[in-house]
C-alpha cells in the first residue's frame, strides 16, 4: 500500500483526508507541524508528500527546504496544499523542487485526489 | 519656507528700524512654520499607516477565514460524495446547500482579498499571450446551467480571425465573468403583470466581441433592470449597489464590477456602460492588441 505524509495543522482537514485516501486504498500519516513533518518523511519513506505552508514550529517551505536537501527525502514528490495564492510563495516553492501547488479555495477534494493520484503514479 | 522667511525679513526691515526686532519676528515666523510642517508630515504618516494597517488587516482576515471555509466545502464535498457512508436524497439536498452557503462566503472572501490586493498594488499580473475568444466561450459554457436557471439566452457574437493579445488569463477571467454574471442576475426583475401573478419577462444577453482599430472590444449587453441615473455616478465604486439592484438580489458584495474595472485598467483597457432603468444595461470594456 502507498504511504502519503500529509504535513498539516488542520485536526479537520487531517480527519477528512485520513477517510478518503483509506477509501481510495492510500495509507495516510499525519504531521500537525513542520517540525514532525520532516522527521517522518525521514523515518517513513512516504510514496508523496501532501504539504501546507503555514504550519506551527516551521513554515512549510522550510519543510520543502530541508526534504529537498536531504538524500533521503529529496526525490518524494511534494504538492504544496495552501490558501496563501501569492504570487512570491508559489514562484519560491516550485522554485525549492515542489511538484504542484495547489491552493485550497481553487480546488474540490475530487481534484486534489485526483492530483494525488498522478502524482504517486508517475 | 525660506521665501516665507525672506519675505517676512523684508517686510520687517520696511516697518521697523531695529534689525533685533526684525530677526526676533523672522525667528518666530519660522518655529511657527516649522511646526505647522511637522504636524502636516505627522498626519500624512499616520493616513499612510491607517491604510496600510486596514488593508494588512483585510489580507490577514480573508486570509484566515480562507481556512475554515476550504475545511467545511471539503468536508461537505466528502459527505456528499457518498464515499464515507451512504446519504439520503434530503440529506444531500441539505448538504448542497451548505455547499452553495460555504461557496459564496468563499467567494466575498476571495474578493476582499483582491480589493485589498489592488488597493496595495500587490495583486499579481501574469500577461501571456492569450485568446479573448476561448475566454469568452469557455465562462458562457460556464455560466449556462445559471442562464437556464434564470429563464436567459445568451447570444454570443464574435468577428472572424481575432488575434491572441497579451493579457493575464484568470484575472480577465474574472472580470468578464463579473460583468457576464450581473447581466443575468440582475435580469430577473423585469416583472410583466399576467393574470396569475408576476410572470417574468425572459432574460436576453448578447455577448459581441470585435475589433475596433488596434483594439479588441467586447460587449456584455442585457435587457435587465438597468441602473437608476442617479446611481451611474457610482457604480464604480466598491461596496456599492444600485438602488433597484438590492431590490432583486438581496445578495451580492458590490465589489464585482470596481473589481472589474480595476483589472480593466491594469491591463491598459478602458471600460464604458451605457444604461436606463428598466430596460437594460451594456456594458463594455477593449484591450490593445499587441
Amino acid at each position: 500500500m502507498k504511504k502519503i505524509l500529509f504535513i498539516e495543522d488542520e485536526a479537520a482537514l487531517q480527519k477528512a483526508f485520513g477517510d478518503i485516501l483509506s477509501t481510495e486504498g492510500f495509507q495516510m500519516i499525519s504531521a500537525i507541524d513542520g517540525e514532525i513533518g520532516l522527521r517522518l518523511a525521514e523515518s517513513e519513506k512516504p510514496n508523496l508528500i501532501i504539504l501546507d505552508l503555514i504550519l506551527p514550529k516551521l513554515h512549510g517551505l522550510e519543510v520543502l527546504k530541508g526534504l529537498k536537501e536531504n538524500k533521503e527525502t529529496r526525490n518524494i514528490p511534494v504538492i504544496i496544499l495552501t490558501n496563501l495564492g501569492d504570487l512570491e510563495n508559489i514562484e519560491q516553492a516550485l522554485e525549492l523542487g515542489a511538484t504542484t501547488y495547489m491552493v485550497k479555495s481553487d480546488y474540490t477534494l475530487d481534484d486534489i485526489i485526483e492530483k494525488v493520484k498522478k502524482a504517486i503514479s508517475s | 519656507m525660506i521665501t516665507s522667511s525672506l519675505a517676512i525679513y523684508f517686510i520687517g526691515i520696511h516697518y521697523s528700524d531695529d534689525p533685533e526686532i526684525v530677526a526676533l519676528i523672522v525667528l518666530f515666523v519660522s518655529a511657527f512654520l516649522i511646526m505647522v510642517d511637522f504636524s502636516i508630515i505627522k498626519s500624512f504618516e499616520r493616513l499612510a499607516e491607517v491604510a496600510k494597517m486596514k488593508s494588512e488587516f483585510v489580507s490577514i482576515v480573508s486570509h484566515q477565514l480562507r481556512a475554515p471555509l476550504s475545511n467545511l466545502k471539503w468536508i461537505v464535498d466528502l459527505l456528499i460524495s457518498g464515499k464515507i457512508e451512504h446519504v439520503s436524497e434530503k440529506q444531500t439536498a441539505y448538504l448542497q446547500i451548505l455547499r452553495e452557503n460555504s461557496q459564496r462566503m468563499e467567494g466575498l472572501v476571495s474578493d476582499l482579498l483582491i480589493v485589498s490586493r489592488i488597493e496595495a498594488d500587490s495583486l499579481p499580473f501574469k500577461n501571456e499571450k492569450a485568446s479573448l475568444v476561448k475566454l469568452v466561450k469557455s465562462l458562457i459554457l460556464r455560466v449556462k446551467p445559471f442562464t437556464r436557471a434564470s429563464n436567459t439566452e445568451i447570444k454570443l457574437t464574435i468577428e472572424e480571425n481575432l488575434p491572441d493579445i497579451l493579457f493575464d488569463y484568470e484575472r480577465m477571467e474574472q472580470a468578464v465573468g463579473n460583468i457576464l454574471d450581473n447581466a443575468i442576475r440582475y435580469i430577473g426583475g423585469v416583472d410583466m403583470p399576467g393574470e396569475t401573478g408576476h410572470i417574468k419577462e425572459k432574460g436576453n444577453v448578447e455577448v459581441i466581441l470585435k475589433k475596433e482599430g488596434n483594439r479588441l472590444c467586447l460587449e456584455i449587453k442585457d435587457n435587465g433592470i438597468g441602473i437608476p441615473e442617479e446611481d451611474q455616478k457610482h457604480i464604480f465604486q466598491k461596496f456599492f449597489r444600485a438602488s433597484n439592484a438590492t431590490k432583486v438580489q438581496a445578495q451580492g458584495s458590490g465589489l464585482g464590477l470596481y473589481i472589474a474595472k480595476s483589472i480593466i485598467e491594469k491591463s491598459e483597457g478602458k471600460i464604458y456602460f451605457v444604461s436606463r432603468e428598466n430596460e437594460g444595461s451594456t456594458f463594455s470594456f477593449n484591450l490593445p492588441i499587441k
